[in-house]
């Protein structure tokens, strides 16, 4: 080990070695998130443009722009359209908030699905439907509401570590028991309407819905982006965070935006399985084992546009809801997940 | 005591009347304790004495139950845990890095307090990571992901990111667990070295009771959540000492090569040679 003179500055050697080695991981990134957001282009624009009525794209351009084609016209900006943009604001929202679970936590297991934010959602969107007989927006709004006091109640009784985790996934037992309590309760029609609180959807999507989740992001994306920095900071750990200047304050602040961001996404489409689970550590691994929020929230985007066609058109006589279809591909996810042991901190 | 008493004005860091817990269990009481400017000072003390429950208090990770740290006179808790980031660097036991990070990423996060909501990374930052990581001898490392290191890489790279954070004063806890002997005195060489270099006020938690007495300017002896003794080295660390802090029969010897305190235990199988200042002489003859 060399020996000190005073503190004198670093050789130039050092300090390009210094340069070099940060912008190495940066041009990974940069083509991770070109990838991914071309990816998401072309499974929107598939979305879109295919399936059981096909459009060319000269036509889908002049009905957007506000030509009317009888009966085609109400087939694109009605049902498709609406549907494909939802699902990237849904899939972003839920990738960006599932990341920043996973990394303020430190732990993949933590993403809002598993430890019972999404769980949250469903059981009270459930209670207002069948128990008190609410639809639309109020619906909407419990949903929201279950997920931030869940998230709240997960967050008092777990503290912040693995601990957290263990107490998340026994609520989302026991919220279970409840949800299932109530499906003895309900008629057909309310039980059919609650199903979609349960898996996920963007079948009915609106343009209102749109405009809803359009401000709320660009509320909460902002604000994401100016606490990313302290989430770099938190996910080193609470005794580092904190001696780095992120008190548990700050590092809850940070929490709160993935809360507020699942609740949004919840609001409109019901906690799509699995996306936010899937999104983080799919991106992680594409960009070489490090996090990246862009990467996973485009990750988000995607995984809920592409999983949107076959879940429209896998069975021609079923219209699933969304959240089947990435429910059916991250189960066998989260199994790979645990069985690899990188539920640990022990990762690699 | 004196020695405590004289430097309490001057010290930048100090307890007065800590008592510092988890929940209901009580484990620091009532503690006065001044942290010498500019040396390097050693807490040691049995299992669960406290100690490191003590330096978590001084870093501020603990809020204590009663008294208060205090950092230039006044209380550590209620200033901007910010600015006290840009004056007091921390190393907590056993930290595990985010996956995939890779050490210039890691260390340059130390550089965190120093940036302002709108200040971005600038050429200084880096200036600063380059320094950290030649004094830790890890430039070579700077690309690595840290999570493929040895052992002894890794906590030379942690050390690296609280050098980055270039405070006045440091606090280890436990800088050497699972080290071996060779970069356990590396580490605290280079500590040793920052220290002289930078002229920065060294806290650490050390097990190893001969390290401490080697590396400490001042040494703080520890038993169940109160200062037994505190001072050099050489006036500290007696038999009576090792048999009050750790309930060990021992022996204290000059260490040969640094002319500090070694003690050297007895244990119940080698009761023998307690008869003899120096068994080696009395072998002999």
């Amino acid at each position: 080990m060399t020996t000190l003179a005073p503190d004198v500055p670093a050789a130039v050697e050092s300090v390009e070695a210094v340069r070099a080695a940060r912008r190495r991981p940066r041009r990974r990134l940069l083509l991770v998130w070109a990838g991914l957001a071309l990816a998401t282009v072309a499974a929107f624009l598939a979305r879109v443009l295919l399936g059981d009525f096909t459009f060319t794209i000269p036509d889908a351009v002049r009905i957007v722009l506000g030509e009317e084609i009888p009966a085609v016209s109400f087939i694109l900006m009605e049902t498709k359209l609406p549907r494909a943009v939802l699902a990237v604001l849904v899939g972003l929202a839920l990738g960006v908030a599932g990341a920043i679970f996973q990394g303020v936590l430190r732990n993949p297991l933590a993403s809002p699905d598993i430890i019972g934010v999404a769980m949250g959602a469903s059981a009270a969107a459930c209670f207002a439907i069948i128990e008190l007989g609410q639809e639309g927006v109020s619906v909407a709004l419990w949903g929201a509401a279950g997920a931030l006091m869940m998230a709240a109640v997960v967050r008092l009784a777990g503290g912040s570590g693995s601990q957290l985790v263990l107490v998340g996934v026994g609520a989302t037992v026991a919220l279970q028991a409840l949800v299932q309590y109530l499906f003895t309760r309900a008629d057909e029609y309310d039980a059919h309407i609650a199903l979609r609180w349960l898996t996920g959807s963007v079948g009915e999507a609106t343009w209102s819905q749109i405009r809803l989740v359009v401000v709320g992001l660009l509320v909460l994306l902002p604000l994401t982006a100016m606490l990313a920095k302290s989430l770099g900071i938190a996910e080193l750990g609470p005794d580092f965070a904190t001696g780095l200047g992120v008190g548990p304050r700050r590092t809850d602040l940070v929490l709160l935006m993935a809360v507020l961001l699942v609740a949004l996404a919840v609001a409109v489409a019901g906690p799509v399985s699995f996306v936010a689970f899937l999104s983080g550590p799919i991106a992680r691994a594409l960009n070489g084992g490090r996090r990246t929020l862009v990467g996973a929230g485009l990750t988000g985007a995607l995984i809920v546009v592409a999983a949107e066609y076959p879940a429209d058109y896998l069975f021609t006589d079923v219209n699933y809801p969304v959240g089947v279809i990435t429910g059916a591909v991250g189960a066998p996810f989260l199994l790979w997940l645990l069985a690899s042991g990188r539920t640990g901190r022990s990762a690699r | 005591m004196t020695a405590i008493l004289t430097s309490v004005e001057t010290s930048r860091l100090r307890a007065a009347g800590l008592s510092l817990g988890y929940a209901e269990r009580s484990v620091v009481h009532d503690l006065d304790l001044a942290l010498p400017d500019g040396e390097v000072t050693v807490i040691v003390g049995a299992n669960g004495c406290g100690k490191s429950t003590l330096l978590r208090g001084l870093a501020r990770l603990l809020k204590p139950a009663q008294g208060a740290v205090l950092l230039d006179g006044r209380s550590i808790h209620e200033q901007p845990s910010r600015e006290v980031a840009r004056t007091l660097g921390l190393l907590p036991q056993n930290p595990v890095a985010p996956e995939g990070l890779t050490v210039v990423d890691l260390v340059g996060r130390g550089r965190h307090p120093h940036h302002g909501r709108f200040r971005r990374w600038s050429a200084s930052d880096d200036a600063a990571v380059a320094r950290a990581l030649e004094l830790t001898d890890a430039v070579d490392l700077a690309h690595r992901p840290v999570d493929e290191l040895s052992g002894g890489q890794r906590q030379r790279v942690w050390i690296a990111m609280a050098l980055a954070q270039e405070t006045d004063l440091l606090l280890l806890d436990e800088p050497t667990t699972y080290l071996d002997v060779a970069h356990q005195v590396e580490v605290l060489d280079l500590l040793v070295d920052l220290n002289a270099a930078r002229g920065a006020t060294v806290v650490m938690v050390l097990h190893d009771l001969n390290l401490a007495g080697r590396y400490a300017d001042h040494l703080v002896a520890l038993r169940e959540g109160a200062v037994v003794a505190a001072g050099r080295p050489s006036e500290v660390v007696t038999p009576a000492l090792v048999r009050e802090v750790f309930g060990l029969e021992a022996q204290v010897v000059v260490d040969p090569v640094s002319r500090t305190p070694l003690v050297v235990p007895i244990g119940r199988h080698h009761r023998r040679s307690e008869a003899t200042a120096v068994p080696n002489v009395a072998d002999a003859t």
